[in-house]
């Protein structure tokens, strides 16, 4: 699923026009890139959890030619998966209904 | 500080479209529709930001990290995030 995918879907099960949705999921996705661009924790119950790592820099070897080179440091985003999602993606509905 | 789901709603509020009932509606049924695509089995890419995956893994041999005895693993499913190189250079210019 595509980001205009995902519009689509919203629009559609909200009942509202595709402008509208796209401004919603913008927004929600802009929200979420400023609060990892300012290394803010960011927490979605049910989705998941993001918090920006920090790497130190090191001295490696490209594999290939063995070539000495320095990695330098650099910060990541982390994503952890929320309970409720983990469950879902492994079909342990909590409801436990469905097969 | 930690972004959550209202700052979320609060900012799509502010945009003057929905109320703020509407707006929470909004931005639950959205982190619904991709939880539902994630649960299928279909990837998420949302093009600036980056992609949420489903892997598979295999079932294996584990250890009880407290106590050292051998487990087995079940095969099971984990979602994974690629950042994307836009995000990743955006989070990195200020270091």
């Amino acid at each position: 699923m595509t980001k205009s995918q995902l519009i689509e879907a919203l629009a559609k099960a909200e009942g509202i026009t595709l402008k509208a949705a796209e401004t919603a999921v913008n927004v929600t996705f802009q929200s979420m890139e400023d609060a990892l661009i300012r290394n803010d924790r960011l927490e979605i119950r049910g989705f998941g959890s993001f918090k920006v790592k920090k790497y130190d820099g090191y001295k490696g070897r490209n594999p290939k030619t063995g070539e000495l080179i320095e990695v330098d440091s650099k910060k990541l985003p982390f994503f952890k998966v929320g309970k409720e999602l983990k469950e879902r993606v492994n079909g342990d509905s909590p409801e436990g209904e469905e097969e | 500080m930690t972004l959550t789901k209202a700052h979320i709603v609060e900012n799509l509020f502010a945009k003057n479209i929905f109320t703020k009932t509407e707006s929470a509606e909004i931005i639950e049924t959205l982190f619904e529709i991709v939880k539902q695509t994630l649960e299928e089995g279909e990837d998420v890419l949302i093009s600036g930001f980056g992609k949420f995956s489903v892997k598979e893994k295999n079932q294996r041999r584990g250890r009880n990290p407290q106590t050292g005895d051998p487990i087995m693993l079940s095969p099971r499913k984990v979602v994974t995030f690629k950042c994307s190189g836009v995000l990743r250079e955006r989070i990195n210019e200020g270091k």
